[in-house]
């Protein structure tokens, strides 16, 4: 290392510990983050509230509501006597389903023609969704046992059983815990952000103060004014992933099943992308507002079309289209099967070639105009 | 050849349709300490800059030490000091940091030139206090250290005395003149006509153009029109109207407790005492006066 790049490495860490304040900030919000996105930013829905106005009131019809309860999607808080109660109930917020059972329930069930009734509320269509489908499956296996018990007391064996069955097995994340699908994402989001953010505010920050006009008129070439002043911010990005990464295994309990080294590498790469998009933002902006607004102008759509969020998939297509352009995006592949599966670097192979293609363009681009000029 | 540090030909820089430098020529001799004066915007913060590189002239050429002031300002750069108006320091730097890091980057690991250059420039028993914490006069000349910690050969100061006080400025001058004694080229920029008279040779600037350059008295001898006189008068506001527009007074203006003016060559001292005395003017005395560069600007910017 040349003792210009050094000297330049040296002063930026002495600056980041004389300011505290930065520096505590960098290290703790990805905590705050972490924490706010592992907790809110979560779609499981469990102990939905729900109204049940059981008319029959038979043995029959308490082993269902035994079978609602024991699913935990459901927690029974109101007995009801007529709809009005419900809509009331619904109305107030109180409960977000009601289950229905008609008084001839038991009647109805002997001659196979049993049906009750459940009633959403659709206005949060996320957990109403989740409602639904939690519904329907507890009363098809609640139907499923009744036929076969019917069946076996009548001495008919499995006769009756349904023609196709449909058996589910969920992978790698058996209880669909979002947790692990939101944290890799958080790790990327991190490294993302504060990279790009930190890059484009230290250079801005010497063309504020009138230092880069000092700077530019010693023998310090441009690569190592660039590489000195982002190494150390590069290393803070590292320790806030490992802090990330550290919190969400032990805490959120997000396995880490592929190979550490892989991870590293290919969040290198990412780098190369976020420090390339800081580098250019600090060469268009001329003050640190300026750099931050240019900065979030392209982190916004980075993120909402990182996956990150919402699905791809249920994207416009040219909004698909255009998140192929998004770095992030590759990351965000990666670091879930990297965490979640565990994959080797063949299985995400385009994903890292296409963090390296964007990586080196960026980065190229703006080391282009990163010049040792003012004009 | 003559042993020109600096040469400069034709130089022009264009901001889209402002003119910031116009076709300027001028040379620096080795170990000469040359004044650049004008106003603000007058264009030599943009002439320092092309210089050293920092801007792309849009016309014209410039040679320092022998290299090409713009293709080869690397050069250029490793054997020139610099000295902003901005006084580039970190502020979260202690003076001591300051000068390390800027060292560093000159490529000096000797920490003996450090400890030198804080003592040229009489830093010493501050080197551990935060730059932010320095008074201008001492922010001044940590700025000046750290565009000298290299030795270079060169110096350019862009108003190194702006906002500082007139006793840390006369120092500071004094700093000048010991490194100009050993050798060191000196270009300074002012709008500071009393520094000026300490250059040897001085330029004047206005409106991107370089309207002259020579030493202070060839400049006061050759460009100011004709005599100045001191006139102590009663009272002074009528001296000021009576004076105008007199033939053969070419400019006459308050300096403090009387007259100063202007006329062509020839007039005598009695001429003016009769002028005054005809409207009244009581005249306690007159005096010849001597011109400074403020008139050699005043005329020439006419």
């Amino acid at each position: 290392m040349t003792l210009r790049l050094a000297s330049i490495i040296r002063k930026e860490f002495i600056q980041i510990l004389r300011d505290p304040r930065t520096l505590i900030m960098t290290l703790i919000m990805p905590i705050m983050q972490l924490f706010l996105l592992g907790y809110a930013a979560t779609t499981d829905i469990k102990n939905i509230p729900i109204a049940v106005w059981d008319q029959s009131r038979s043995p029959q019809s308490r082993a269902l509501l035994d079978a609602f309860r024991s699913a935990n999607y459901f927690t029974i808080e109101y007995e009801v006597g007529s709809q009005q109660d419900i809509r009331t109930l619904i109305e107030d917020g109180k409960i977000r389903a009601a289950l229905i059972i008609p008084p001839d329930y038991s009647q109805q069930l002997i001659e196979n023609d049993a049906q009750v009734l459940v009633i959403l509320d659709g206005s949060d269509a996320t957990s109403g969704s989740t409602a639904l489908s939690a519904s329907q499956l507890i009363g098809q296996a609640y139907a499923t046992k009744i036929m076969t018990e019917d069946a076996s007391r009548l001495g008919r064996g499995s006769a009756v059983a349904p023609p196709v069955q449909f058996l589910t097995q969920v992978w790698y994340n058996p209880d669909l815990v979002s947790a692990y699908f939101m944290i890799p994402a958080v790790i990327g989001i991190i490294l993302y952000v504060i990279s790009t953010m930190l890059t484009a505010t230290t250079i801005v920050r010497e063309r504020e103060r009138g230092t880069i006009e000092q700077l530019i008129v010693t023998p310090i070439r441009s690569w190592e004014l660039v590489v000195g002043k982002i190494l150390p911010y590069v290393v803070l990005a590292f320790l806030d992933t490992f802090e990330v990464l550290i919190l969400g295994h032990y805490w959120f309990g997000v396995p880490v099943r592929g190979s550490l080294a892989l991870i590293l590498e290919t969040s290198g790469l990412l780098l190369l992308s976020s420090l390339g998009i800081g580098l250019f933002a600090s060469t268009v902006a001329n003050t640190q507002q300026e750099a931050m607004l240019t900065v979030w102008m392209t982190l916004l759509p980075s993120i909402f079309l990182s996956g990150f969020f919402f699905p791809l998939e249920a994207m416009p297509p040219f909004l698909q289209a255009f998140a192929y352009i998004i770095p992030l995006r590759y990351y965000l592949i990666v670091i879930r099967a990297l965490l979640i599966k565990g994959v080797g670097a063949s299985s995400i192979q385009g994903e890292i070639i296409a963090l390296a293609v964007f990586g080196i363009i960026i980065m190229g681009i703006a080391s282009l105009r990163f010049r040792k000029r003012l004009d | 050849m003559s042993d020109a540090v600096v040469r400069v030909e034709n130089l022009t820089r264009r901001f889209g349709e402002f003119i910031a430098v116009d076709h300027v020529n001028f040379e620096v001799n080795a170990g000469e300490v040359v004044g650049y004066l004008g106003p603000n915007g007058s264009g030599k913060t943009t002439t320092i800059r092309m210089l050293l590189g920092l801007l792309a002239p849009s016309d014209g050429k410039a040679t320092v030490l022998g290299f090409d002031a713009f293709r080869q300002s690397e050069e250029v750069r490793a054997r020139a000091g610099y000295m902003s108006q901005k006084f580039a320091l970190y502020d979260d730097l202690t003076v001591m940091e300051n000068l390390v890091f800027y060292g560093g980057v000159y490529g000096i690991r000797d920490k003996g030139r450090i400890r030198e250059t804080i003592e040229l420039v009489g830093l010493n028993g501050h080197e551990s206090t935060l730059t932010r914490s320095l008074s201008a006069g001492w922010r001044q000349r940590l700025a000046l250290g750290i565009a000298v910690v290299h030795q270079p050969k060169l110096l350019f100061l862009d108003e190194p005395t702006s906002g500082v006080d007139p006793t840390a400025r006369r120092a500071f001058w004094d700093l000048i003149y010991n490194m100009a004694e050993s050798g060191v080229t000196i270009l300074v920029t002012t709008h500071y006509m009393d520094e000026a008279e300490y250059c040897e040779r001085v330029g004047m600037m206005r409106d991107g153009k370089l309207l002259a350059m020579d030493t202070p008295s060839k400049l006061k001898e050759t460009v100011v029109p004709g005599d100045v006189w001191e006139v102590f008068a009663e009272p002074l506001q009528n001296g000021l109207a009576a004076l105008h527009g007199v033939n053969g007074v070419l400019r006459v203006g308050l300096a403090g407790d009387h007259l100063r003016t202007i006329t062509e060559r020839g007039k005598k001292k009695e001429d003016l005492q009769k002028v005054l005395k005809d409207r009244g003017v009581n005249v306690s005395n007159v005096l010849a006066g001597e011109p400074t560069l403020e008139d050699v600007f005043l005329s020439l910017a006419r």
